[in-house]
């Protein structure tokens, strides 16, 4: 009897283990590891000269002129998509919101790109941007305009490199947006039909306050994860050129080899930024349960 | 005339959300038809929208150019691996933070959350060098166990069995039903659902993972099917797309046929993990 109560009070331990192992060696030791690293000018042939430097990586990182270049690439890159993709979306859910079944159609197409691999992704759009036989500048020479370079100009690369991350990702965010549409209930629009109030009206006044919560989400959701930006930029143009395209993820990638502590203090300075991110989200969450 | 008006906005409407589903379907096309394309054809400009004969040799030589079976070979093992390994552990994790009361089961669940958020691209140089000590670089592991608790089914699943009636429980407990054959028997069933929306998501998001692969391997034989198309460039030289596009079309062709028979799930899938 006794051995049965003691397992009753160990099981649900037992049950949780496999699973918080598995948080504990791979995601909180290793922030932990980092943290430890960051202060550390470490060598990767022989651990033992590895030597404790303090805060000089950081003092290193702030003083850098790289660093700055790759932290403002990561700002114009993420403030580029998330006002890209917001707008975008919610143009397009307002547009496809009805259910039909042509509009169910269109939104399962765009909405492709997001479960296609970023590796695909890229070298199409590699291959559509190309400068001399690419569909892109084949399309702006047929309405008269001039070609660009694209991927392989300093002046355009980020651009390109906004454009195909907004094209990958916007078919999610549409579905999104349109469930938090089909979600508003109908008597509010039956009562602004009574009152003769106009489609714009209805939108800024009705519909857009209350899908707000949905597109604050989005918002955070987007910023976060532009943050992490890498796989495009190492795929389509390895950081260049010139640096135009250098952000903080590839920079982390970059040092990753030769100056390990390096990598890893600038990789505790982007864990800041998400963290910080992050607060925000949650303060978000809770006063929006609250608020239900 | 009102009703040719109305007939006209609607033919132009539809023509608009044309365009709007071309421009997301073109590139694929256009992958598809260089893929078939000869090095000529795809030198021309204006380009070649059609070729004049299939080039299938296209994909033999893209095969050619790697080891192409270890690469799917290592793509499948991880992915499927990774699926199964998940289920096992978050099962009853879930069920423990659903169902029991138990000393720190707050704290730990918040650090479940905690893991949520801290993506691979802080943490790959801390567990690169952990696993390189444990000797894992060399095999699939690195690719493979890192991932076994997966906070986000973790955490839907918890949802979902908190759901499932304390009574149908009881009354189960009462038959002398082991919490084991619980799980099995009315948990698992009553949330196949969510099961599924977890599979599908990490079958979509681990077959296309790039990064994590590029971080963790140093050697071909442990790579996956993403890195071997995206270092195509390398081997065939930048010029030669109708090649890439062909490994592109292998390396795709998984994914939408997945996406042809269950896109409502996906979709689904997709779009609840975004509101939750």
């Amino acid at each position: 009897m006794d051995k049965k109560r003691l397992w009753e009070a160990v099981r649900p331990y037992a049950m949780v283990l496999p699973a918080m192992t598995g948080i504990t060696l791979f995601v909180l030791f290793p922030v932990v590891y980092l943290i430890y690293l960051s202060f550390y000018k470490y060598n990767l042939m022989n651990k033992s000269k590895s030597k404790f430097v303090g805060l000089d990586n950081f003092k290193q990182i702030f003083t850098r002129e790289d660093f700055y270049t790759a932290l403002a690439n990561t700002v114009v890159y993420t403030v580029g998509v998330v006002v890209l993709t917001l707008a975008l979306s919610l143009a397009i859910a307002v547009w496809l919101s009805r259910r039909t079944r042509f509009n169910g159609i269109v939104r399962a197409g765009i909405f492709t790109p997001h479960i296609i691999s970023i590796v695909s992704v890229a070298l199409v759009w590699m291959w559509l941007m190309e400068p001399n036989y690419g569909v892109l500048n084949f399309l702006l020479k047929s309405v008269g305009l001039p070609p660009s370079q694209w991927l392989q100009s300093s002046r355009t690369a980020m651009i390109s490199i906004i454009i195909v991350s907004v094209w990958q990702n916007i078919g999610y965010y549409t579905l999104i947006i349109v469930a938090a549409l089909q979600s508003v209930p109908p008597s509010l629009y039956e009562a602004a039909a009574l009152d003769n109030a106009s489609r714009a009206k209805v939108f800024w006044k009705i519909t857009l306050p209350i899908i707000s919560p949905q597109l604050f989400f989005i918002l955070i959701i987007i910023t976060i994860g532009s943050f992490k930006v890498f796989d495009t930029v190492k795929i389509m143009t390895g950081g260049g050129p010139n640096n135009a395209t250098t952000t903080l993820v590839y920079y982390i990638y970059e040092f990753r080899t030769n100056s390990i502590g390096y990598a890893s203090a600038t990789g505790v300075v982007l864990m800041a930024i998400i963290a910080l991110l992050t607060f925000v989200y949650f303060q978000l969450l809770s006063k929006r349960v609250h608020y239900q | 005339m009102a009703l040719d008006l109305q007939i006209v906005k609607r033919t132009v409407g539809f023509l608009l959300k044309a365009v709007l589903l071309a421009i997301f379907v073109f590139p694929f096309l256009w992958m598809i038809s260089t893929s078939l394309q000869t090095f000529e054809e795809t030198m021309a400009f204006p380009p070649t929208w059609i070729p004049s004969w299939p080039q299938w040799i296209n994909f033999v030589e893209a095969m050619n150019a790697g080891p192409f079976l270890v690469y799917a070979r290592n793509s499948v093992i991880i992915t499927f691996t990774i699926i199964v390994l998940q289920l096992l552990v978050m099962i009853p994790a879930a069920y423990a933070f659903a169902k029991y009361r138990f000393v720190g089961s707050k704290l730990m669940f918040g650090a479940v959350l905690l893991a949520f958020m801290i993506p691979g691209q802080v943490t790959f140089i801390p567990v690169y060098l952990m696993l390189a000590e444990w000797g894992w670089i060399k095999t699939l592991l690195p690719q493979i166990v890192p991932f076994m608790s997966n906070a986000f089914g973790i955490f839907l699943l918890r949802q979902y069995f908190m759901q499932i009636p304390q009574e149908l429980i009881e009354s189960a407990r009462l038959d002398n039903a082991s919490e084991f054959k619980i799980i099995r028997k009315l948990m698992i069933p009553m949330s196949m659902p969510a099961l599924a929306t977890i599979a599908l998501f990490s079958f979509v998001s681990h077959w296309n993972d790039y990064f994590w692969p590029l971080v963790m391997t140093d050697s071909v034989s442990v790579r996956p099917l993403t890195m071997g198309i995206a270092m195509l460039r390398e081997t065939e030289g930048i010029s030669n797309w109708h090649i890439i596009m062909a490994g592109n079309v292998v390396l795709v062709v998984p994914i939408l046929i997945v996406y042809l028979f269950a896109s409502k799930q996906i979709v689904k899938a997709f779009v609840y993990s975004g509101i939750k």
